[in-house]
């Protein structure tokens, strides 16, 4: 019996994987030997996470392809790492005060979250459609877990239990995709399909169409994007806040790179077929996501429509899919990261154990009282809804140019009109903070942690905004 | 010949999996689906991949059958005959129409494929295709990537269900 | 005219051969059964100092037939709360995975009858462990579904406490036989027998074998692991409520398992049919090792008395599944240095 020849393995590049794996790990164990007080997990963790990013830079002379094309770092899959690793730090940096406000006391929670990581950075790298769906799975599957955390709390159970049988259905779509793209093409991997669609090797057309639009409903939910979205809201509001934070960032970034990542390597040639498709997906996006917004009251759900929204916004730049659109998405994650940790670590500030104060009434004369807090909000929502001089603003502006330059121009001026009626409910946010008398009184604890995540993201929303070329230098690097 | 295994089992595995969304009692459902497994590992036999079709029978008809078996007997669940909530969806007629519609659609088109033929042309297969031994060595070359991380996601998924289904400790 | 008739049959030798293989296995299986019970009931008398069935012909050997026809012609009761379909299958699926389980079992190196090779095996399938171990899974669905068709409670904790026991045990069983995989390179039982031809595996895997029969005789739901019918607390688990020939087919199934358990570890630690030297028939070496590993199950049953419930798992989840994959590890590493 003559044994099989190890292939070539690559674990170079794989660094940040392992890395994060490793130090997820390490919680677990870790866990077992300390008693209630879990700060030692979160230093482990910061830890990870930052040496996770350090080692994404292990390769250089990108693109580097490895495990016979399964995996591949190159400057998107280096940018997004970062982006998941700020993300996810920023997210244990809020939890830390959450968590011991609540009564959250669980270690895996930390384990989880760089657990999530690791599929976030695998669903960034991946090239092969089975990695792509573990990567999926593995994001995930901690989501379910996190958004279900809080054990006793009934919105909590609901949450997790409609994002978990929902998500179960959304991954069936995406797999039934995959099957049916891998057997018109015969490949998993995204850069033979491109090349079997591109020689005529393809087996049946029809069932090639019908497994990209299986996989736009399987990654459309993903993304929460509509007519996907139902989920969004009940789950963002039943989540603990620095999970919902979590989940409005990091595993949506990784799912839109994915998203981008088949989208643009392997069916390009598809794209008169499926352009159309999420043309439409785009807009009612956009509107369902910022019309929505308008009606809600409770701040959770408001940021959820508006992520919503913003997905809108992100799905025109995987129909633009040229080298400007992918550094606008790397760009506009970056930002979006700093923006919806700087609102949450805010919302999670204004709530006291047992009472979140999560209405918008609830903001009422936060100005008189916080002034600096309400400043921090106002900078936030003035930057999610883009204007300038924030790193909104920019961002936005990248993703319309990147396709005014396809020529998509009526899906731009769609795409800015949202934006404008997008600033009406974050106004209104502002108006109850700056306009309003207070309706109770304010029982803030203004929490070390927390507020260096609130200092950290309005530093990265001014200086984005104001100074974005470095970065984006960075972005456009390929 | 191996149209006339096909078909028939084909035919069972349709009929089985019909079984399982209409079946009213859980139990019923949970054997149809068994059923389907196994008609499902017959048609892996037939397409000579012996070694999947046993471990589809083991993992799947196996193992997880078995704990939705155990699931249903320790809810002992009972099918409650007429399901009055399930009846009401029929009543949106407009939905029913549009997706009775797409439905048929989509089977014309899939006939369409089937019969222009393209698939006619059955691909020879290598002399030890199938084999546990062609699959290890393709999992543990070509996919060792995914095999390995298939591992993190079982431990994430073990580690969530710990932490969801655990005792209380605090 | 038998030449033609020969010349008839020639493109169908090999369909003609392999039903006739099945018939005779399946017959002999049937047909072990009844013996099984008288050979149980004697040795039983005597490990407990009394005779046992005596009466009925010689060394009472007419016992069994007169047991089984008593057990055909009695009425079939079925209590009107029963799931019925599934009441009726149960048995049929316990009684069928017992067989198919052995169809894939050979006992003997191929033999020539009329320049036709016939291997002494229904079916030579190169994963036949793997087929052994789906079908046996399967098996437990007859425990499961009779527990839970007859819409007893004791019935039903009956089939739950026997598929929980299954599926715990499945995994030590699993386990050590892929030791013995690891070292032969296959998962053909026939190539495992060939690799034993200068020594049995249980002379380097003595904790496989040890394990690998434990985990057989829970598999097998036989004392001392015989929880799912634990008279004491169940009455008689998932066949309370049957009668006549479906109970007996549980039975059957019981002691079908029993003959492919004994088969199994002989092919897999004790050699199969190699006979070491000893002048006799491979298939008497084979016969001679399965007979005696069935003493040993009704040696046991009569020495050990019952597990509690809880032991049993705590017994299969610590302490066999942790030996089991501490001796997979130290295989794997002796075979690969």
């Amino acid at each position: 019996m003559e044994p099989i020849t190890a292939p070539a393995i690559d674990l170079v590049s794989l660094a940040p994987v392992l890395v994060l794996s490793v130090f997820g790990i390490m919680v677990l164990v870790t866990d077992l030997f300390i008693g209630k007080d879990k700060s030692v997990l979160v230093f482990i963790s910061l830890t990870g996470l930052l040496m996770g990013a350090i080692s994404s830079l292990a390769k250089y002379n990108l693109p580097v392809h490895s495990f016979n094309g399964a995996y591949i770092v190159d400057h998107l899959s280096v940018f997004f790492t970062f982006i998941f690793c700020i993300s996810s730090a920023l997210a244990i940096l809020v939890s830390v005060d959450f968590n011991k406000r609540e009564g959250i006391k669980v270690g895996e929670y930390y384990s989880l979250i760089l657990f999530c990581t690791v599929g976030m950075v695998l669903l960034a790298s991946a090239t092969d459609m089975i990695m792509i769906f573990l990567g999926i799975e593995i994001v995930s599957i901690s989501l379910y877990v996190l958004a279900g955390i809080r054990r006793n709390d009934p919105k909590s159970n609901e949450a997790a239990l409609k994002y978990f049988l929902l998500g179960a259905f959304a991954t069936g779509f995406l797999l039934y995709g995959m099957t049916l793209l891998y057997g018109s093409t015969g490949s998993t991997k995204l850069v033979m399909i491109a090349s079997a669609i591109r020689n005529g090797g393809v087996a049946s057309e029809p069932l090639l169409l019908m497994g990209v639009v299986l996989l736009i409903i399987g990654l459309g939910f993903k993304v929460a994007a509509v007519p996907f979205h139902m989920w969004a809201p009940d789950v963002y509001q039943g989540a603990p806040t620095p999970v919902t934070a979590f989940m409005a960032v990091g595993p949506k970034a990784a799912s839109l790179a994915a998203f981008y990542r088949i989208f643009s390597e392997a069916i390009p040639q598809l794209s008169p077929s499926w352009e159309i498709l999420l043309c439409v997906v785009s807009v009612i996006t956009m509107f369902v996501g910022n019309l929505g917004a308008i009606m809600q009251t409770n701040i959770k759900r408001l940021l959820a429509f508006s992520s919503v929204a913003h997905v809108g916004y992100l799905i025109i730049a995987i129909i633009a899919k040229n080298s400007l659109s992918s550094s606008a998405l790397m760009f506009y994650m970056l930002t979006y990261a700093f923006m919806i940790f700087g609102t949450f670590g805010i919302v999670i500030l204004l709530g006291r154990k047992g009472d979140e104060n999560l209405e918008i009434e609830n903001y009422s004369g936060l100005a008189y009282k916080h002034p600096v807090l309400a400043l921090s909000m106002t900078i936030f929502l003035l930057s999610l809804g883009g204007l300038p001089p924030l790193a909104g603003f920019v961002a936005k502006f990248f993703v319309f140019s990147a396709a005014l330059k396809e020529g998509f121009l009526i899906l731009v001026i769609i795409a800015v009109l949202n934006s404008a009626v997008s600033l009406y409910y974050y106004l209104k946010v502002i108006v109850f903070m700056y306009m309003k008398d207070p309706v109770k009184e304010f029982d803030i604890t203004l929490s070390p942690m927390t507020l260096f995540v609130i200092a950290i993201s309005i530093f990265g929303t001014i200086q984005l905004g104001i100074f974005p070329d470095s970065i984006i230098a960075l972005a456009q690097a390929n | 010949m191996e149209l006339l295994i096909f078909y028939p089992l084909a035919g069972l595995c349709v009929a089985f999996a019909l079984g399982v969304v209409i079946n009213n009692s859980p139990v019923g459902s949970a054997m149809s689906l068994i059923a389907m497994m196994l008609g499902l590992a017959g048609i892996f036999v037939l397409q000579q991949a012996h070694f999947i079709a046993v471990l589809q029978i083991i993992i799947y008809a196996g193992a997880i059958m078995v704990l939705f078996m155990f699931v249903i007997m320790l809810l002992n669940l009972k099918g409650s005959g007429e399901d009055a909530s399930w009846r009401s969806r029929d009543k949106n007629l407009l939905m029913t129409v549009l997706s009775g519609f797409l439905v048929a659609g989509l089977l014309y088109k899939i006939l369409c494929v089937l019969n222009s033929g393209e698939f006619d042309s059955p691909a020879s297969l290598p002399e030890n295709f199938g084999t546990a031994r062609e699959v290890g060595t393709i999992l543990f070359t070509e996919f060792v990537l995914p095999f390995e991380v298939a591992s993190i996601l079982l431990l994430v998924a073990m580690i969530g269900a710990v932490v969801l289904a655990k005792n209380k400790v605090d | 005219m038998i030449d033609d008739a020969i010349e008839f049959l020639e493109p169908y030798t090999y369909l003609i051969i392999g039903s006739v293989k099945a018939l005779v296995i399946a017959g002999a299986l049937l047909g072990i059964v009844p013996l099984l019970v008288w050979l149980e009931r004697r040795l039983m008398g005597r490990f407990q100092v009394r005779l046992g069935p005596n009466r009925v012909g010689p060394f009472g050997l007419g016992q069994p037939i007169s047991d089984s026809i008593k057990l055909l012609f009695k009425e079939s009761i079925i209590q009107g709360s029963a799931d019925k379909f599934l009441f009726h299958l149960a048995p049929a699926i316990v009684v069928f995975t017992a067989i198919v389980t052995f169809a894939v079992i050979p006992f003997g190196d191929p033999i020539t009858v009329m320049d036709q090779e016939i291997g002494l095996w229904a079916a030579n399938v190169d994963i036949g462990l793997l087929f052994v171990f789906a079908i046996s899974g399967m098996g437990i669905y007859g425990m499961v579904l009779a527990g839970f068709s007859s819409n007893n409670k004791y019935s039903l904790m009956g089939g739950l406490r026997s598929s929980a026991q299954m599926i715990s045990y499945e995994l030590t069983l699993g386990l050590a036989a892929l030791s013995v995989i690891v070292l032969t390179g296959s998962l053909s039982l026939i190539d495992m027998v060939n690799s034993q031809d200068s020594y049995p595996n249980i002379l380097i895997q003595p904790l496989a074998f040890l394990l690998f029969f434990i985990a057989g005789v829970a598999e097998t739901n036989r004392a001392p692991f015989d929880l799912p019918e634990a008279e004491q607390e169940l009455v008689a688990g998932f066949h309370t409520e049957y009668t006549g020939m479906k109970f007996a087919m549980f039975f059957m199934g019981e002691y079908i398992n029993m003959v492919t358990m004994s088969a199994l570890v002989t092919l897999l630690f004790l050699g199969g049919w190699n006979s070491y030297g000893i002048p006799v028939w491979p298939i008497i070496a084979f016969a001679g090792k399965v007979g005696f590993l069935l003493c040993v199950f009704i040696w046991l049953r009569s020495t050990y008395p019952r597990i509690r419930y809880d032991r049993l798992m705590t017994f299969g989840w610590k302490v066999l599944v942790p030996l089991s994959l501490l001796n997979l590890l130290v295989t794997s590493v002796f075979v690969v240095l």
